[in-house]
């Protein structure tokens, strides 16, 4: 088994990204996520401190566009697409009260 | 039948866009079972829509370039109102409350959207058997896999139940399951198509494009979805290019290179099968016979390709993919607090390659590892455009195989990531750069399955790299890949 990711990480990087794994999805992920960055190695090792990063393909600029009224999405249409909305707004579980 | 002929007898009046349509849909009835390309076959649209073209062409009105032919659109592509899954299981039910800009270019276009094709949840694979709803079949061999992401796409074209289809192409979801099916796929450069509804994977990645039998038909397709779309940011603020008119140009004095890491050339990747090989230096030959100047062109930094990918994608997704909590649509798995709920809503919604991409990503991203890997990433990407702009000094094309191999087995690569990762590692350099790349038949390996040959040039390049493709199309016509 590589060290290049360690079960506690896993169980963090899980917590962090939302998702609830079971012991045997951390230990496969575990192992899975500790060859995909071991393939990463080649990259991790490269000296590239003059290289600027690219983090897009276009140069690209903001764009603008005219301040003007427009029709958008009708609101019930979307509401219509909730697990759960009242009164025109979406509804969800208690929020406050939970730890950060 | 080609796209552009159907679309001749209609506009001409002499077959009815509804009957071309029931063809099609008896296609589809007796052998999708089997093959699994639809998710959704949207039979109720597309005769609305047929019936439509056919009242234009009897009225004396064009219904357009596309008028009568049936479309199949990957199913991370929005169309309102109709189910819109990407193959997930969080977003199963959810009906868009708009039409992806796609959608609305080839309605008015007289195409006929025919169905939803089957993918990889989100987009993210390269046979489709990370579906949520079952694997697509190759339609060259029901034991092998089509492909990925867009395998439904490019089943659906290869079997014949539509002459096009949508996909989309975020580290070579089209050109991989085109190589695979036999048939033709591009990735146009990006930003010439609009992502306006395309469901997000890695949005400096992703773009929308076309698969179809022939180049002609992708070019027509191309010219219909591409152009200048206000709706998306990130669109190239020029009309589609103009393909259909410079398909016969020929590549007489053309210069065109051979990507040696990618050709079985010393110092480059391993696991390129020689069969692959054989056949792209076939058609690279082909070319120097019909008058083009060939060279061997190093890109050393392609190798480095599929890591950056595997870094740069992952993170990208691990952020988009933070909107599906279980609030506004999708997959809610109740709990008592919104952030319980959020967590037990994802976990039941996402299947393993999805959460273990977001995982990577959220990893890569995260404090202590951001320098070391998504920083780094960034900067080999610019690399590979160094390397690329310094390549198109010295040629107009270059050439790669598009898959390392011919289709594989179903399993045969799901145990281990990357075993399926390095599928990706002749497409990924020019979604990383940004370029369009075009994949085309060109004869069958050692199993007597299709082998593509990939044709990639600099940004906008699509008129050079489909006249390119052409010739190929034509030797290949003419039994010179056997």
């Amino acid at each position: 088994m590589s060290d290049r990711i360690t079960r506690d990480e896993v169980v963090h990087v899980a917590r962090l990204a939302r998702l609830e794994l079971g012991p045997d999805e951390i230990d496969a992920f575990t192992e899975q996520l500790a060859r995909v960055l071991e393939h990463a190695a080649d990259i991790e090792s490269l000296d590239v401190d003059d290289v600027p990063p690219t983090s897009h393909p276009l140069p690209l600029v903001n764009v603008f566009r005219t301040d003007e009224v427009r029709a958008s999405i009708d609101r019930r249409e979307v509401l219509a697409q909730a697990p759960w909305a009242e009164s025109d707004m979406f509804r969800v579980p208690p929020v406050l009260g939970e730890e950060p | 039948m080609s796209a552009l002929d159907t679309a001749a007898a209609v506009r001409a009046g002499e077959r009815s866009a509804v009957d071309i349509l029931d063809e099609h849909l008896a296609r589809i009835a007796r052998r999708d079972g089997e093959i699994h390309a639809f998710n959704l076959v949207t039979e109720g649209l597309a005769r609305s829509q047929a019936e439509s073209v056919d009242a234009a062409v009897a009225e004396g009105r064009d219904p357009g370039p596309l008028a009568g032919v049936p479309v199949a659109v990957k199913d991370n592509t929005c169309t309102r109102g109709i189910p819109t899954t990407c193959s997930s299981r969080i977003l199963e039910g959810w009906l868009p409350p708009y039409d992806a800009t796609v959608i609305e270019r080839l309605g008015s276009a007289g195409a006929i959207i025919i169905g939803k094709t089957n993918l990889d949840e989100f987009a993210m694979g390269s046979s489709t058997e990370n579906s949520a709803f079952g694997p697509s079949r190759n339609p060259h061999d029901v034991t092998k896999v089509p492909g990925g992401s867009s395998g439904g796409s490019a089943a659906a074209v290869a079997a014949g139940f539509a002459p096009l289809a949508i996909g989309s192409d975020t580290g070579g979801s089209v050109r991989q399951p085109a190589s695979l099916c036999g048939v033709v796929g591009v990735k146009p450069t990006y930003g010439v198509v609009s992502r306006y509804g395309l469901v997000a994977f890695a949005s400096s990645l992703d773009q929308i494009g076309p698969f179809a039998t022939s180049i002609a038909d992708a070019a027509v397709l191309l010219e219909v979805i591409g152009g200048h779309d206000p709706r998306d940011s990130t669109s190239i603020p020029e009309p589609a290019p103009s393909l259909l008119d410079v398909l016969g140009r020929g590549v007489d004095g053309m210069r065109v290179g051979v990507i040696t890491e990618l050709a079985g050339g010393p110092g480059g990747v391993e696991g390129i099968a020689p069969d692959v090989v054989a056949r792209t230096r076939q058609a690279v030959a082909a070319l120097e016979a019909a008058g083009a100047r060939v060279s061997e062109i190093s890109v050393p930094s392609a190798i480095l390709g599929l890591s950056a990918y595997y870094l740069i994608a992952p993170a990208e997704a691990s952020s988009n993919l933070s909107r599906y909590d279980g609030v506004r649509y999708g997959l809610r798995v109740d709990a008592p607090t919104t952030g319980e709920m959020n967590i037990a809503s994802r976990s039941a919604g996402f299947g393993d390659e999805v959460k273990r991409r977001i995982m990577l990503g959220t990893y890569a991203l995260s404090a202590g590892y951001y320098d070391a890997f998504y920083g780094k990433a960034l900067k080999v990407r610019t690399l590979i455009m160094r390397d690329f702009a310094a390549a198109y000094e010295q040629v107009d094309v270059l050439v790669s195989p598009t898959s390392p191999t011919t289709a594989f087995g179903f399993g045969d690569k799901t145990a281990d990531p990357m075993a399926m990762y390095v599928n990706d590692v002749c497409t990924i350099p020019s979604n990383l750069s940004g370029h369009p790349a075009i994949s085309i038949p060109f004869g069958v390996g050692d199993d007597g399955m299709p082998i593509g040959v990939q044709i990639l040039g600099p940004a906008q390049s699509e008129p050079t790299i489909f006249t390119v493709a052409t010739v190929l199309e034509d030797v290949a016509a003419k039994g010179g890949a056997q």
